[in-house]
């Protein structure tokens, strides 16, 4: 297995916003959906999603609603807003830029 | 508009906060179950399953605060730090009190002293770019800086190429004539230009015109705003009156503003126009007028100088007689107006500076000791979920509510310790230094006060973070209440304390080396017997008394007015000063019989009855005093003091019948017939220079001083005294009624010296109450650290006079430590205050030995206390406690 990693400083917002651009989740939701789409390397202190979301949706990025789930039980669940969806395209490709230069100077090396 | 809708948002969660927090709740607690319900169903045991799925999450507390602040204003947070705060302090009045009150006490020093030395050294001289303007003076060697004469001016302010404008002022006693008699006023007599130089206008009326000085003109005056107001209410119609002064019409032609002011004139009521030549200015080598020059631009100081002085040089050639000699100087007017004071408030302000100081430190480790005890505190609230940010700025917050409290309490006290000061100093020493006209609270000193508070705040928030950072937050919860943490505490307070006791050493040796040198100065040999004498001094006018007979006569009849009153026992009169007035009034004289290359011997001078020397109980050393006899019909005599005989005598030579002349105007033969010892004229930290005392009745006046001494206080026999002079004439005006004692203890250099040595002695008494309570809190802690340990020595039968010494050498060590290193910066110290000493070293060894010794045995008795209580200790009940 393997070893977890710890996530880059700054990128769990960018995270949480692609996993709701798939489609609307509760915060368990998110947690499960980042640790199964990244095979369990990356683990977020799962509690941390929560001063995060709070963070996007005053930024006005996700907006909130209570539902029920499945099992009809009451969740927030996070909807992507259109401020969000281009907030979510320029922090990608700022993060494609850095990823790309980083790469380049390992190349190098 | 991104931060606007920002705001709203926050602002709508600010009022459903509530909601907020159990939707967050519940969002979160959502989560722990689905987890937990995943793992069950993956087979973990329910319990485990809880516990992971609790693990997983994280810290729900610190989570929620975190999303708290997301979503929460700046100030809350802020709020919530002051609400702490104060009821942190609240729970510790002790400590409170203390800290504030000591804070109080250093930044009230430090804030009325930086008044002070804002008012004289900082705020700029009220004139048009004042930094343009300078002092100029011609120089000789026993005059570095003195009047010029009014040929020389002339010349002075023709020929230089440095000054757009060179103007004179000399100081002036007026007689003033009103309908209840005659009074003096003090006046100001200047050049045309003067304001104009200045960049003055006056408030009401005009200027003074060009040619306006001359003796051609009528004669004209200004008022002082405070004459104006004083003498005649303030009323508009003052402008065209006339006031007679010293017996000659001047119209006023205007008032000065308010705020006007020149401290070198000693604060004038009477502003008048030169009107030149008098006598005096009619030669050369009579130098009575002081200058001011404004700069040309893209002039130095030094060019000035080199400027005047090749003028000077110039004179010397073409007036051999009257200048041979007549060097030139320029200062910078600031440096002529608070120069003599710079170094007194410097110093002073270093002192209040250091007891600040002590008392930041005093604070720092008592907040130090209250972190230590806050240690287990601070490890829950941080275990909890308190971000470390955020604990540093808790105490950052109780830094500021404690600084904020001794800062305003340190303010309102430092306003009453100003008016205090101000009112302290007296009136004649006031108008030397108008300068602190407008003294009080401005912006320069709320700058002032507010950095010393953001100074004290920064250390009394980074001290204990630091402190705090050194060992982890897990540490506290672990660690038992008495532990290495209290170790690494006592070195840290140690070397605090003795960092206060070295300051403290500092203060009291600067206190004690002023108090010796004021000790020395009013102990200074002033060559009279300064108790039960009464002074006066006696502007009679010049068309009643002016011719010399008249004059004569008229000292003769307040000789004997005087001495008919109760308890007098003997009266003399001295013209052109008495003791103490200073050695301003000099003359040129050569030895008759001795070559003599046209140098200027240059030499105070006074004229006394025949009783002044043994009025004052002087001594007569060799030869006679003058007596009534001693008239133009004579010979011209003279008497001279030790000073005189030994610089211009040989030891083997008799001063006694020796032969003097005037230069440059040749006089007849003065004979010597008597030496006296050197008499203070001047002030007490000068040595007496060679004076020359010639007899009133060949060389009488008007205008004199008399000096009474009485069997009894010679205080009340002054209003007695002016009783008898108006009986004799009302239109004789009398001014200066002082005694002697009183003289000389508020002449400029004993008050100078006496309200440092005051001061100092105030700070320093102070910083070693403040060290005192310093090494005290730190033996006291030391020996509640060590409780057990002391316990575990006593228990076994170690005898309490052992533990009573392993304590008292803990804080010998320290005072030792502490009195060592002060010794070493008080040397350094005092070295840099050297030219406020007189008459002791900076090396002073009885002074610094009896600050040693006080400051051990302040320090002894300080940890004698804690140290008892060591001793006392009852080792069973310590080990069963633990």
């Amino acid at each position: 297995m393997p070893k977890k990693a710890d996530l880059l400083p700054g990128t769990l917002d960018m995270l949480i916003l692609r996993t709701l651009k798939r489609a609307p989740q509760h915060g368990y939701g998110i947690a499960l959906s980042i640790k199964h789409l990244s095979d369990d390397v990356l683990t977020v202190e799962e509690g941390s999603l929560y001063p995060a979301l709070q963070r996007l949706l005053l930024r006005g990025w996700v907006k909130a609603e209570w539902k029920k789930t499945e099992t009809n039980r009451r969740a927030r669940f996070y909807t992507l807003t259109p401020a969000g969806r281009k907030q979510l395209g320029a922090e990608l490709s700022q993060f494609e830029q850095m990823i790309a230069a980083i790469g380049r100077v390992l190349q190098d090396a | 508009m991104d931060s606007l809708l920002l705001f709203f948002r926050k602002l709508a969660i600010f009022f459903r906060r509530e909601k907020f927090s159990s939707e967050m709740e519940e969002e979160m607690a959502f989560h722990r179950e689905q987890q937990e319900k995943a793992l069950l169903s993956d087979g973990v045991a329910p319990e485990s399953a809880r516990y992971t799925a609790k693990r997983h999450f994280g810290n729900a507390t610190q989570l929620k605060e975190q999303a708290h602040e997301v979503v929460s204003f700046r100030f809350e947070t802020v709020l919530q730090d002051f609400r702490f705060a104060f009821r942190q302090l609240r729970k510790n009045p002790g400590f409170t009190f203390t800290a504030i009150g000591m804070l109080a006490l250093g930044i009230c020093a430090s804030v009325a002293i930086f008044a002070f030395v804002d008012a004289a050294l900082i705020k700029p001289l009220p004139y048009r770019d004042p930094t343009r303007l300078a002092g100029v003076f011609e120089s000789i060697p026993e005059c570095p800086q003195c009047p010029l004469s009014y040929p020389d001016y002339l010349d002075w302010k023709r020929l230089n190429t440095v000054f757009t404008s060179l103007d004179v002022y000399q100081r002036n006693g007026f007689l003033l004539s009103t309908p209840e008699g005659a009074q003096t006023a003090r006046g100001l007599r200047v050049s045309d230009g003067f304001l104009r130089t200045l960049g003055i206008t006056p408030l009401l009326g005009r200027d003074f015109y060009p040619g306006e000085d001359l003796s051609s003109a009528q004669p004209t005056v200004l008022l002082s705003y405070a004459a104006w107001q004083q003498r005649y209410g303030g009323k508009e119609d003052v402008l065209g009156q006339t006031v007679i002064l010293d017996g000659v019409q001047h119209t006023i032609i205007g008032v000065l503003p308010r705020e006007f002011q020149f401290a070198p004139a000693r604060s004038p009521e009477f502003w008048a126009a030169l009107h030149a030549p008098n006598s005096c200015e009619l030669r050369r080598s009579c130098h009575g007028l002081m200058a001011i020059g404004r700069l040309k631009d893209g002039i130095s100081i030094q060019t000035a100088l080199a400027d005047t002085k090749s003028i000077a040089a110039q004179l010397e050639i073409q007036y051999p007689d009257s200048n041979r000699g007549q060097g030139a100087a320029v200062a910078p007017l600031t440096e002529v107006i608070v120069g003599d004071i710079r170094p007194i408030l410097l110093v002073l302000l270093g002192g209040a500076g250091l007891l600040l100081l002590i008392a930041c430190v005093n604070v720092t480790s008592l907040l130090l000791v209250r972190s230590e005890g806050r240690r287990r505190e601070i490890a829950v609230r941080g275990a909890l979920g308190a971000s470390s940010a955020r604990l540093v700025r808790q105490f950052a917050t109780e830094g500021l509510v404690l600084v904020a409290a001794g800062g305003s309490m340190g303010i309102i006290l430092a306003s009453w310790l100003m008016r205090l000061l101000t009112r302290l100093i007296p009136t004649d020493m006031m108008a030397n230094m108008s300068f602190l006209q407008d003294f009080g609270f401005n912006l320069r000193l709320g700058a002032f006060a507010f950095a010393i508070a953001i100074l004290c705040m920064a250390l009394f928030s980074v001290v204990p973070t630091w402190r705090l950072s050194l060992s982890s937050l897990r540490g506290g919860l672990v660690e038992a209440t008495r532990g290495s943490s209290g170790n690494s505490w006592r070195r840290l307070g140690s070397n605090l304390v003795v960092m206060e006791i070295a300051i403290a050493m500092v203060l009291l040796v600067g206190a004690g080396l002023l108090g010796k040198s004021l000790y020395r100065l009013l102990h200074v040999n002033l060559g009279f017997q300064p108790d039960h004498l009464a002074t006066l001094a006696i502007d009679a006018p010049d068309a009643v008394y002016g011719k010399d007979e008249l004059s004569i006569a008229l000292a003769r009849r307040v000789i004997s007015e005087i001495e008919k009153l109760p308890a007098v026992q003997s009266v003399g009169i001295s013209c052109l000063g008495i003791p103490m007035d200073g050695n301003g009034n000099t003359t040129w004289f050569r030895v008759i019989g001795r070559p003599w290359y046209g140098e200027h011997n240059d030499t105070p001078q006074r004229d006394v009855s025949p009783t002044y020397f043994s009025t004052l109980h002087a001594k007569l050393i060799r030869g006679r005093y003058f007596n009534e006899n001693d008239d133009t019909s004579k010979p011209n005599f003279a008497i001279v003091n030790q000073a005189f005989a030994r610089k211009y005598f040989s030891r083997d030579e008799d001063a006694i019948g020796k032969q003097l002349s005037f230069v440059p105007v040749a006089t007849k033969p003065i004979e010597i017939v008597g030496v006296v010892e050197d008499i203070k004229e001047g002030p007490l930290d000068i040595p007496t220079p060679p004076v020359l005392y010639f007899p009133l009745n060949q060389n009488p006046s008007d205008s004199f001083t008399v000096v009474a001494r009485t069997s009894q206080s010679e205080a009340s026999l002054l209003p007695a005294m002016v009783a008898a002079i108006h009986q004799i004439d009302r239109n004789i005006a009398v001014h200066d009624e002082i005694t002697m004692t009183e003289r000389i203890n508020t002449s400029q250099t004993a008050y100078l010296h006496h309200s440092s040595a005051w001061l100092v002695g105030g700070f320093a008494i102070m910083a070693l109450l403040l060290s005192a309570i310093g090494l005290y809190g730190v033996v006291a802690y030391s020996v509640s650290q060590r409780t057990r340990e002391l316990g575990i020595r006593l228990a076994p039968g170690a005898q309490p006079r052992a533990v009573y010494q392993l304590v008292m050498k803990e804080a010998g060590l320290l005072a030792a430590g502490g009195i060592a290193i002060g010794l070493a910066c008080a040397v350094a110290a005092a070295t840099l205050m050297h030219s406020l000493l007189f008459g002791v070293r900076s090396w002073d060894v009885s002074t610094l030995a009896a600050v040693a010794v006080v400051l051990g045995a302040s320090a002894l008795l300080a940890s004698y206390v804690p140290a008892r209580r060591a001793a006392s200790l009852d080792p069973v009940d310590v080990l069963r406690s633990e």
